[in-house]
């Protein structure tokens, strides 16, 4: 294997956890909901995915529990804010907190076991072709997934009576409750989507990305999914650059730093940061975008009138 | 139809909805005939959309039937409406601005239908009844007008029986309206009946064949307003406490400008607001000016420009002589312009905030008692408030409650009277009845036509018609951003006014233009 497949193929296992707790996040926030706990959902998917994975000694049974926590989190976002209209903002830093505090405690026992790793795709003849090879068919499944849930995602939006109503909800929750549609029940589900992709990609890292536990060991990775479905601008296929584009730079990093060029760690860990704000600038510009998607009941709390 | 034709469309029978112990409706009958307009009275607050939400499944009534067609129903929600046949145009309006007009009209529509079928079929009933509508154009780039041209159309869609209609009058031009009330006549005479909501009279009586007039929450007649003369009808609505303005002295020709606007031009803030387009005019000692239009045509820029919170070239607004355009709001009052702006809540009053609290707000730097170096005097500040309650008759619950518990009309008094009691030389309203019952909106009129007699230079912002003519001494029509010149109220009409609003008319030169 060639150093450029390989820094290539470094580059989809990072992108891939940021890729799938953004794409789920979109939902959310398409539906109006703005849930600033995706890194606690995360980390309590890692956590959940790895210890479930240690006991069974399947990595599959992993993945699922890891899904199953991350639903689990995202329900107690759901009922706080939307049966009961918290604040949604002050609600998912706490759910942060929440998770990664649950979460050292559930994997106290784990720390520095060797766990079990979710072996990647291996074709036969299709991942023995030079370059594309392992990039296409020799990846872990997940990368598969996460690319699914864009195209899934994407077409569910914008092609789907659900995803319309779910769009519409996001747009003037007042006016979709006008015309009869369940704001709440909606919100639920895309609140749990949300909650599902988070664990999800925390069940990446540990069971994939190092197939370990560590304390906090989602770094920071649910705050750039955050920014990137602002980054995206809430579009599907923009998240999937975005992703892509902040792997190569966590992984050009690294890269940079084995070859003793000096840029410092902390600036590239401030890019997708740095990226997003630019974006947000570039954004504003053209109002007319904006409007149309940016979800204008983001953060809003709905009480239908009874 | 398969029923006999002796049986009703709709009847209500007892409908009662309670808020707590304030009953919004109290015993309700109601009865409705296939091809019926009939029109639905009443004030703001007397129960007219609680009881159409009900109809159309939003709300849950207490007590009492529902009968369509002669049986029993309970409609639970939207959707039940829609199957029954009951179809729904809001007053604020139930669209979705980022989404197309077919994406809007398919969200009402039976999940089994197609995009393009609604659009192809959206685009053919429009055409049929002359409402001209694009089915791929987004509902932030289309007109008021044109946003009730696709609520309507939605409703026709889906062929209803019973077509309900929320103030649909109350963000068209006269003209619109005329349109507007043709379609509804068509669609009577093809057998769709229609419960019109309004309070605007003349309307009732030129299209309705029936109407029920509900207060407080009662039906408290019945009648055919053919039959009725507009002031039997405004009894029978507001009671017997209608006020009639006193007659008065319109300012003189020679009294000194107080307020000169010379080629004031803006940008909209985001980008979709209008922007002013070099507008003069001038607003003199004792008079009542004021400015007509549908909103969204730049009266709120307008008003933002005038007030302070956006800034203009100091030369484009004088008051008293003195260029103003790039001074604060603290340093217009001070010079003794007070502004009421559109919204009560939120803008011209902190929801949540006491009265006295909301006193200190804006008049803070004004009145010299109010402060003790960096600290508020809490007493002077309940001392202002409790004048003002008395003076503009301001009733309340509790002796300081927040801004938020007063019910629309009398925040409003209390709003008005917070700006005006420091002896103000120039007033500017924008909307100053808006969402107020008819007893406060009377009421606020006469403050304004008072405090004109008194000297006072005032320029009133409003959509609403009657007011305008009822109460300023000249009228100017502002249209996407542009405003004619002022002419006397008495040397034009309502039509001359309504043409205005859809921009024909001769642009006010600019004196330095």
């Amino acid at each position: 294997m060639g150093m450029t497949e390989a820094i290539l193929l470094t580059i989809a296992t990072a992108a891939t956890p940021l890729l799938i707790a953004a794409i789920g996040e979109l939902v959310v926030e398409r539906s109006g909901v703005l849930n600033l706990g995706v890194e606690g959902m995360m980390v309590m998917g890692a956590v959940g995915g790895f210890v479930v994975a240690s006991l069974t000694g399947n990595p599959w049974i992993g993945v699922l529990a890891a899904i199953a926590l991350g639903v689990l989190t995202s329900l107690l976002f759901a009922f706080l804010t939307i049966s009961l209209a918290a604040n949604q903002v002050a609600t998912g830093l706490s759910l942060t907190i929440l998770g990664l505090g649950a979460s050292s405690l559930m994997g106290e026992k784990f720390v520095g076991q060797a766990g079990k790793k979710l072996g990647n795709l291996d074709l036969p003849v299709l991942s023995d072709i030079p370059l594309i090879g392992p990039l296409i068919f020799g990846q872990d499944p997940i990368f598969y997934i996460s690319i699914a849930l864009v195209i899934g995602v994407s077409w569910f939006l914008f092609r789907t009576r659900a995803g319309l109503t779910l769009r519409s909800i996001g747009n003037n929750h007042h006016s979709a409750h006008a015309l009869g549609i369940p704001v709440l029940r909606y919100r639920y589900l895309a609140v749990m989507f949300g909650g599902a992709c988070a664990g999800l990609a925390g069940g990446h890292l540990s069971l994939v990305y190092t197939p370990q536990w560590v304390e906090n060991m989602t770094a920071g990775r649910g705050w750039i999914a955050l920014a990137l479905v602002v980054f995206a601008s809430w579009r599907p296929a923009r998240v999937l650059a975005g992703a892509y584009l902040f792997g190569a730079v966590s992984i050009g990093q690294l890269h940079a730093q084995a070859l003793g060029i000096a840029v410092p760690s902390q600036l590239l860990t401030a890019l997708p940061f740095l990226a997003t704000i630019v974006v947000l600038v570039l954004i504003s510009q053209n109002v007319r975008a904006t409007l149309i998607n940016t979800p204008a009941m983001l953060g809003r709390p709905f009480v239908p009138d009874r | 139809m398969t029923q006999t034709g002796a049986k009703h469309l709709l009847q209500l029978e007892g409908i009662s909805k309670y808020y707590g112990s304030f009953k919004a409706n109290d015993r309700i009958d109601l009865t409705i005939e296939p091809g019926q307009i009939h029109a639905l009275l009443g004030e703001n607050g007397a129960g007219k959309s609680t009881l159409v939400k009900m109809l159309y499944g939003s709300l849950q009534p207490d007590e009492g039937r529902i009968l369509w067609q002669g049986a029993p129903v309970v409609i639970g929600n939207p959707a039940e409406a829609r199957a029954l046949g009951i179809g729904m145009v809001f007053q604020h309006f139930s669209l979705f601005d980022a989404l197309t007009v077919a994406e809007n009209i398919a969200l009402a529509m039976p999940k089994d239908q197609k995009l393009s079928d609604i659009a192809r079929r959206l685009e053919a009933i429009s055409k049929e009844y002359g409402l001209p509508l694009k089915a791929g154009a987004r509902i932030h780039d289309l007109s008021v007008g044109e946003r009730q041209r696709v609520e309507i159309v939605r409703c026709l869609l889906q062929e209803p029986q019973l077509l309900i209609l929320d103030e649909p009058t109350s963000v068209l031009t006269p003209q619109e309206s005329e349109d507007l009330f043709k379609v509804l006549r068509r669609l009577s005479s093809e057998g769709t009946a229609i419960l019109y909501i309004s309070h605007k009279l003349a309307e009732v009586q030129a299209l309705c064949q029936k109407a029920t007039i509900l207060r407080h929450g009662e039906v408290v007649a019945d009648c055919v307003p053919a039959n009725e003369t507009t002031l039997s009808l405004a009894k029978m609505m507001v009671g017997d406490d209608i006020h009639e303005i006193a007659p008065r002295n319109t300012g003189s020709e020679s009294a000194e400008v107080v307020l000169e606007v010379k080629g004031l031009s803006a940008t909209g803030l985001t980008g979709f607001e209008t922007s002013l387009k070099n507008v003069n005019f001038s607003v003199r000692k004792g008079e009542i000016a004021g400015i007509a239009g549908i909103a969204g045509n730049g009266q709120s820029e307008l008003f933002a420009a005038l007030s302070g919170e956006r800034a203009t070239a100091p030369d484009m607004i004088k008051i008293d002589g003195v260029p103003v355009g790039h001074l604060s709001i603290l340093q217009r009052r001070k010079l003794g312009a007070m502004f009421v702006s559109e919204e009560r809540l939120g803008h011209a009053a902190v929801p949540e905030m006491s009265l006295s609290d909301n006193v200190v707000l804006t008049r803070h730097g004004l009145e010299k008692d109010l402060e003790t170096g960096p600290f508020i005097r809490h007493s002077t500040a309940r001392k202002i408030k409790d004048k003002i309650t008395e003076m503009f008759d301001v009733r309340k619950g509790n002796e300081d409650p927040p801004a938020m518990s007063l019910s629309g009309g009398n925040l409003q008094k209390f709003v008005l009277g917070r700006e005006v009691m420091a002896g103000a030389k120039l007033v500017i309203v924008n909307q100053p009845t808006w969402g107020v019952d008819a007893g406060s909106a009377a009421q606020l009129r006469q403050n304004l036509i008072d405090l004109a007699a008194e000297g006072a230079a005032i320029l009133v912002i409003s959509q609403d018609l009657d007011e305008l003519f009822e109460i300023s001494d000249r009228l100017a029509t502002m249209a996407e951003g542009e405003l004619s010149t002022f002419v006397p109220t008495g040397e034009t009409n309502r039509n001359e006014v309504g043409l205005k609003m859809t921009g024909v008319f001769e642009h006010a030169a600019g004196a330095n233009a």
